[in-house]
């Protein structure tokens, strides 16, 4: 008798192990291949998988077999003219023919990752700054868990299927030795000895078998929940952005590249990510995602505008600890006057106590020229804070890794 | 006559039971196919991709090798380039089926009567499986093989793994045993034949002999060290298993167990269009009577004829498409003729085979799937009507010939030729190069000497020196390839070094 099993439930990604070790050791080719598309892709399409190609003789496994040459003779199908003796020019390179494989379309095994295996790439070796302590001692955030069940509670607690087993087992072992003294007495009946009593102890034991409740209070069983502590899992991003009539749209677009990185690495680390959007030229304004993206406007520079604007935000929407903020500022680095100062002054002062970390990204026209800005913030200290050159659209990407590199973690041993 | 099992295309598991018993009703009542029993799995088309990548196996080791070959797959069936196969067939007892989910019931039946009839009793009977796969074990053999390999990698991590696995992947051809070795005696036999062989000498013993003058020359000259091993063995991993001096016993186990997968296919890889052939003849057969039975209708044998036919299609060299000889072709054909000489044999069949002509068809058959190979049943029973059938001619392909010439075809003169060559063809030793361990200088510099004799002048391909480096690493000091030829002249060498 053959036997039939249904396998369809069973594990199906039976190969995924297979393929991350594929990719593992492809890594070096793979992650060169994302940094590429990265660089290329639009800001909207960032987050994809993505086609990768690898030489086709980087993957091979070799093994001992014929090369072309020596003496061959092949059987095929399908003779219509052939006499034998006709003489058939060799193709150059075809060898004789035999079967059509290996053509020279697939130099490249080229497959797709998927957006998970994409990210996961994208941001390997990245960590948050801080992110220990944050998990761990900030723990302000509370949670409700199951525990069990309890026999006290509220109304709306009550476990009813729970309750009605207790008062199923309660009944069982309360009714058990009446009812067996019931059978033993009936036994007697039906012998005919001891009419009279027996009747009436029955009697009796029938009414205390009545009085057992259905269900007593003491079955009760209510659903236990407990509260938990847990780290906070929130994150509300701060994007400032400089759209002076200095930035232009190629600076701009790096702005954006650089927002759009940032956003996906920590939406990939937090469950909830928050993002306030602010712009500024000689004063500061909250903008929605679209409006700050897409729409133009231009003026002059007061950046300490933009960081008061952010420290109010905070103070009103986002308190410290409930919150982890983050901070990107973007800037070409102009600046005039005593503003650079007092943005630095503002920054080391009022804003690095409050955030996780902080970036600020210089688009400047001549990389070696150091802006009044990147100058003053040249002198904070705190570690907290980060800044970084970029000039070229393929700069971003490295430049975020640079800023998220695990040697964050070190700091926080 | 029997009633109509289904109407219906749909399957259920209820249904799936009934054409099973069905078809086992012809199969082993009325045609007397010997089978292991049937475990038949019921899996969705990611699960066939999943077998596909482990070599059909249903558990395997982790390697990239295999993700890689998943890639391909997954790639290749999402674009729709390629189907995918109605169903895998694992040699193992209880031999395991599986069939897809989206095959409709007329395709799940032809696939029982394929796999689970066909291909089954051919993994019982034929010689070669008998003789080089055990199918009880193979499965546990595996699972042990996984857990080990895990193992290592917790331990030594992925990538010594990984490494060692890469090289014997590379050697997996040239790791399997072409004969059976004696089993090696115990100590206790061992000691028996030396105290017999001591007590012959003693009863032959004649003080006599001594004083005969012995040749002063004879063995004084080859004092010299005896070479190792004494033969040549072409069982390369086998070599390392047992001799390479710095493996740690964890990697000697891994060796071996990429040795024994590569053993387990070694009949697979022989006996292609016979398997496919015989379990072609079989659905073809069983389905067939199904029908004449009444027990399936006409729709559902018309679903199964187009399928059928499908699969047997076999396109001419120079259409579009083609891609060799395809076994399942030659192989339903042949097995179809062999059935046909026996029956309605022509005068021509009777000078071909003058020994089947006539004979029960059943027990020819059955001959002919237990004990012959691809090679050797096509040297025997290629007949010149399926040569006339196929269009069947020969080409030579000769290095020193500026073009190739039509050797033989389809004809009187040429039936013979072209069935040895089609035969020959089939021959692994034709298809993988010939490479034996000749010398391991154990008391030198530990170097191996392997020696490569060239078959009809072929050379290696460009891979040969990838191959070298990974037989070093495995190794673990110098490793040398000569490539002779025919005459066992040195025409070239190569040396890797650890």
């Amino acid at each position: 008798m053959s036997i039939l099993i249904d396998r369809r439930l069973n594990d199906r990604k039976k190969n995924t192990v297979n393929r991350e070790r594929f990719i593992r050791r492809y890594k070096q080719q793979i992650k060169g291949a994302v940094a590429d598309m990265v660089s290329k892709r639009g800001i909207t399409d960032m987050e994809q998988g993505g086609v990768v190609n690898i030489p086709n003789r980087d993957v091979s496994e070799p093994n001992f077999s014929h090369g072309p040459g020596g003496d061959h003779e092949y059987v095929l199908p399908g003779n219509h003219s052939y006499s034998p003796g006709d003489q058939i020019e060799r193709q150059k390179g075809g060898g004789g023919g035999e079967g059509g494989e290996g053509g020279g379309s697939d130099d490249n095994f080229s497959f797709v990752l998927s957006r998970e295996e994409f990210m996961k790439l994208f941001f390997d070796d990245l960590e948050l700054p801080h992110l220990l302590r944050n998990a761990l001692g900030d723990a302000k955030d509370h949670q409700w868990r199951r525990a069990g069940y309890t026999p006290t509670g509220v109304p709306a607690n009550l476990a009813i299927a729970r309750s009605l087993k207790q008062a199923f087992a309660r009944r069982i072992a309360l009714s058990g030795p009446l009812k067996k003294r019931i059978a033993e007495l009936e036994a007697l009946l039906a012998d005919g000895s001891a009419k009279e009593t027996a009747e009436e102890e029955i009697w009796t034991l029938k009414q205390r078998l009545r009085r057992i409740p259905y269900l007593d209070d003491f079955d009760l069983r209510y659903r236990h929940r407990v509260k938990e502590p847990r780290p906070i899992s929130r994150a509300v991003m701060f994007c400032l952005m400089d759209v002076s009539a200095s930035m232009t749209e190629e600076k701009k677009d790096l702005a954006k590249r650089f927002f759009t990185l940032l956003f996906l690495f920590l939406v990939r680390k937090y469950e909830r990510v928050e993002l306030v959007f602010i712009r500024h030229t000689d004063n500061a304004q909250e903008v929605d995602e679209d409006t700050f993206f897409h729409d133009k406007k231009s003026g002059g520079t007061v950046v300490l505008s933009a960081l008061k604007l952010m420290s109010e935000i905070v103070g009103a929407r986002y308190p410290t600890e409930s919150w982890n903020i983050y901070g990107a500022q973007v800037s070409d680095g102009d600046a005039f006057g005593a503003d650079p100062e007092k943005s630095r002054a503002f920054v080391e002062d009022e804003l690095l106590p409050r955030v996780r970390y902080y970036a600020y990204i210089e688009t400047p026209d001549d990389p070696a020229r150091t802006s009044p800005l990147g100058y003053a913030y040249h002198r904070i200290e705190a570690q907290n804070f980060a800044m970084k050159c970029v000039t070229n659209k393929n700069e971003v990407y490295p430049v975020l890794r640079e800023l998220f590199a695990r040697e964050a973690m070190a700091w926080a041993h | 006559m029997g009633t109509l099992i289904s109407e219906s295309s749909e399957w259920t598991f209820d249904l799936l039971e009934r054409y099973d018993e069905a078809i086992k009703e012809i199969a082993v009542g009325e045609f007397g196919l010997d089978c292991y029993p049937n475990q038949i799995e019921v899996i969705a088309s990611e699960q066939m991709l999943d077998a596909y990548a482990s070599l059909g196996l249903p558990i395997s080791y982790p390697h990239w090798s295999y993700g890689k070959e998943f890639i391909r797959n997954e790639e290749a069936y999402r674009k729709g380039m390629r189907g995918l196969a109605y169903e895998i067939v694992i040699n193992a007892n209880p031999c395991i089926s599986y069939l897809m989910e989206e095959n409709t019931l007329p395709m799940q039946a032809l696939v029982i009567a394929h796999a689970c009839y066909g291909h089954n009793s051919f993994f019982k009977g034929n010689y070669l499986f008998r003789q080089w796969t055990n199918a009880d074990a193979i499965v546990d053999y595996m699972v042990f093989a996984r857990r080990y390999v895990t193992q290592c990698e917790e331990l030594y991590g992925f990538d010594a793994v990984e490494s060692i696995i890469d090289s014997c992947h590379a050697l997996m051809s040239h790791g399997v045993d072409r004969y059976h070795h004696p089993t090696p005696l115990s100590v206790e036999e061992e000691r028996d034949r030396q105290r017999e062989r001591a007590d012959y000498a003693f009863s032959r013993f004649d003080d006599l002999w001594r004083t005969v003058p012995v040749k002063a020359s004879a063995n004084q000259g080859a004092s010299a060290v005896p070479n190792y091993p004494p033969e040549p063995q072409e069982n390369i991993l086998y070599f390392i298993e047992k001799h390479a001096p710095k493996l740690e016993p964890w990697q000697r186990e891994i060796v071996r167990i990429v040795r024994k997968l590569g053993q387990y296919f070694y009949p697979q890889g022989q006996t292609k269009v016979m398997n496919e052939g015989w379990a072609t003849f079989w659905h073809y057969t069983l389905l067939n009577r199904l029908h004449e039975k009444g027990q399936v209708n006409d729709g559902f044998m018309l679903e199964i004829l187009t399928s059928h036919t499908n699969v047997v299609a076999q396109r001419g060299f120079d259409q579009r498409g083609f891609g060799g000889i395809n076994p399942y072709a030659l192989g339903f054909a042949m097995m179809r003729d062999i059935q046909r000489i026996c029956q309605n044999p022509t005068s021509e069949d009777r000078q071909y085979f003058p020994d089947i002509v006539g004979g029960d068809w059943l027990k020819v058959l059955d001959f002919a799937m237990r004990n012959y190979k691809d090679e050797s049943f096509i040297g025997q029973f290629l007949s010149p009507k399926l040569m006339r059938d196929f269009h069947l001619f020969a080409v030579a392909d000769h290095e020193d010939e500026e073009n190739m010439q039509v050797d033989s075809i389809h004809n009187d003169g040429g039936y013979q030729r072209v069935r040895r060559l089609l035969a020959s063809q089939y021959n692994r030793d034709g298809q993988i190069p010939d490479i034996q361990v000749v010398n391991y200088d154990h008391r030198g510099d530990r170097s191996l000497t392997l020696r490569h004799l060239q078959h009809r002048a072929r050379p290696l391909n460009n891979e040969a020196a990838e191959v070298m480096k990974h037989i070093a690493r495995l190794w673990g000091f110098t490793v040398r390839l000569q490539t002779r030829d025919g005459a066992g002249k040195l025409v070239h060498t190569r040396e890797a070094r650890a």
